[in-house]
């Protein structure tokens, strides 16, 4: 860790507990205690098992789960910005600007082409459309997608195009903050080199990283401290919280194979 | 890098509105702020309220109580420069009532033949709010008629088509032209995906997308379908048996919901 450097994001005593009305006003405890600090240029990693809820940690700096004890906080030159407690109208904006998120699966926008959902986040900030438009396919390009998909719409894409697509539209915005979770999960080598290297120009212009690689050799070549999750993680592999969510795409993905098998 | 300014200006403020046509019937006890460039949908089931109330904050319907404050910026006189005027929807008599709803405001209709006149042609449909503000050039009427036309994805070779000629789709997609060509800045829509096939439903919503983003408009959307609530609202409120029970960010609503109604509300959707 640059030890000059004071923190970006710092997590203190983060908890997190889903109530769940359906199970009898059950209370899930995932979270309990976390705390971290994450500075400009760093990337930090997050350990653990596989199923310990790693991306449940990156869903409450995204704003996606409520904070439900301690705190969040991000460190700007000018004063800090607590994320627990943000009115909901903040959130859209702090997103534009601020924070980042490669998430596992893209959120397939239908009928939108693989150039223009990675557009949208500079298009959002009002940048000029011929440059977006530039920037998209230079990533698209370094990320080897085929220039014959960048006009068609992502949804008929294989894992690892819609995965490079998530990719191109997570960096094209610089956000100084970004969380990427398993963005090189279903990359080959030569992608997953396009990945990391894409990480370090990010580290190197100050983005502060907040990761999830379950690659070794990735995590390896990325990552500048591990946080281990162990002991503050509470959820096991039965941990359900996938199921109060079934509107997210990871969800989905769970649902496909048994409607198929209906169908059958 | 400093702060980001994440304060917006408020455009439109419902303080405590109550609309009942009996017990639980309507909407009680609103109170929320929409932002500038925002886009708030209003979800829940047949017969939560949320028609009622978008009723009442478009100017359709008075409340029993609670009042409706339009933050506008239009200059009210050349003195006044582009002061923001508080105006109080239900107290600004009739006749500002329905300027501010022809010259500021939008309102897309679930069914596009409760917004379109039917019998005239798509170019005249779009024209008439645009004649409504003064403009009279015939040339710039039609000019705009095709212009708006091609942004909605119509053929401008239809202009001079009727609308009832159009499919459903097609008839919505010129009700959205015809409402947006005076660039409101606030618009009011009511289940506009509703009665649409899903691939002409899919066309739709990223036509919405884009003309928020580009028009920077404000928007009140009621729907019953959280998939289109997540991709075209950056906020939501939970409506159930016409009261709010949940407000807050669309992905922290559908993602963690707090409440049993919405998370009953989530976990009973189908995902295909």
């Amino acid at each position: 860790m640059t030890a000059n450097s004071s923190p970006f994001l710092s997590a203190s005593s983060l908890d997190k507990t889903f109530v769940l009305h359906a199970q009898g006003g059950q209370q899930l405890a995932v979270m309990r205690g976390l705390s971290l600090s994450l500075a400009p240029g760093e990337c930090l990693v997050l350990a653990g098992r596989s199923g310990i809820g790693k991306s449940t940690l990156l869903k409450m700096v995204n704003g996606n789960y409520r904070v439900s004890g301690g705190r969040l906080t991000l460190h700007f030159d000018d004063g800090a910005l607590e994320l627990s407690d943000l009115p909901a109208q903040a959130w859209h904006r702090l997103r534009r600007d601020v924070i980042g998120y490669v998430s596992q699966f893209l959120r397939v926008v239908p009928r939108v082409s693989a150039r223009e959902v990675v557009m949208e986040p500079l298009l959002a900030r009002g940048c000029d459309t011929h440059d977006a438009h530039q920037r998209a396919e230079t990533l698209l390009a370094r990320l080897n997608l085929p220039e014959r998909l960048w006009a068609l719409a992502p949804g008929t894409f294989s894992g690892g195009e819609q995965q490079r697509v998530n990719i191109a539209r997570g960096f094209i915005a610089e956000h100084p903050l970004l969380l990427l979770d398993e963005p090189t999960a279903s990359l080959d080598s030569a992608n997953r080199d396009v990945v990391v290297e894409l990480i370090q120009e990010a580290k190197a212009r100050g983005t502060a990283m907040l990761g999830i690689f379950h690659d070794e050799e990735v995590r390896t070549r990325v990552a500048d401290r591990l946080l281990p999750l162990e002991g503050h993680m509470l959820g096991g592999t039965e941990m359900p919280a996938s199921s109060a969510m079934p509107v997210s795409s990871e969800s989905s993905s769970a649902t496909t194979p048994s409607h198929k098998e209906s169908l059958q | 890098m400093k702060r980001p300014q994440l304060k917006r200006p408020a455009l439109l403020d419902a303080r405590n509105i109550t609309r009942l046509y009996g017990p639980n019937q309507g909407c009680q006890d609103i109170d929320f702020t929409l932002h500038q460039g925002e886009v708030l949908g209003i979800v829940g089931e047949s017969g939560s309220g949320k028609s009622t109330l978008l009723r009442v904050l478009s100017g359709l319907e008075a409340p029993d109580e609670g009042q409706v404050i339009y933050h506008s910026t239009q200059q009210a006189s050349a003195a006044a420069g582009s002061a923001t005027e508080n105006l109080d929807l239900y107290a600004i008599g009739e006749a500002r009532r329905r300027a501010l709803l022809r010259m500021e405001w939008g309102l897309v209709h679930q069914n596009p033949r409760d917004g379109l006149r039917l019998g005239v042609s798509a170019g005249a449909n779009v024209g008439e709010r645009l004649m409504a503000l003064g403009q009279r050039h015939y040339g710039d009427l039609r000019a705009a008629g095709q212009d708006w036309m091609e942004r909605v994805e119509l053929d401008p070779r239809r202009i001079d088509d009727a609308p009832r000629t159009f499919s459903g789709g097609m008839q919505q997609r010129l009700q959205i032209a015809r409402t947006l060509v005076t660039q409101p800045r606030l618009v009011f829509m009511d289940e506009p995906t509703g009665g649409l096939d899903v691939s002409v439903q899919a066309r739709l919503l990223d036509m919405l997308r884009t003309l928020t983003r580009e028009l920077g408009l404000s928007v009140i959307l009621v729907t019953h379908d959280l998939a289109v609530a997540r991709l075209l609202a950056h906020r939501l409120m939970v409506m159930r048996q016409g009261r709010v029970v949940e407000a807050g960010l669309t992905d922290q609503i559908l993602d963690d919901p707090q409440h049993p109604y919405t998370q009953l509300l989530v976990s009973s959707v189908l995902t295909p």
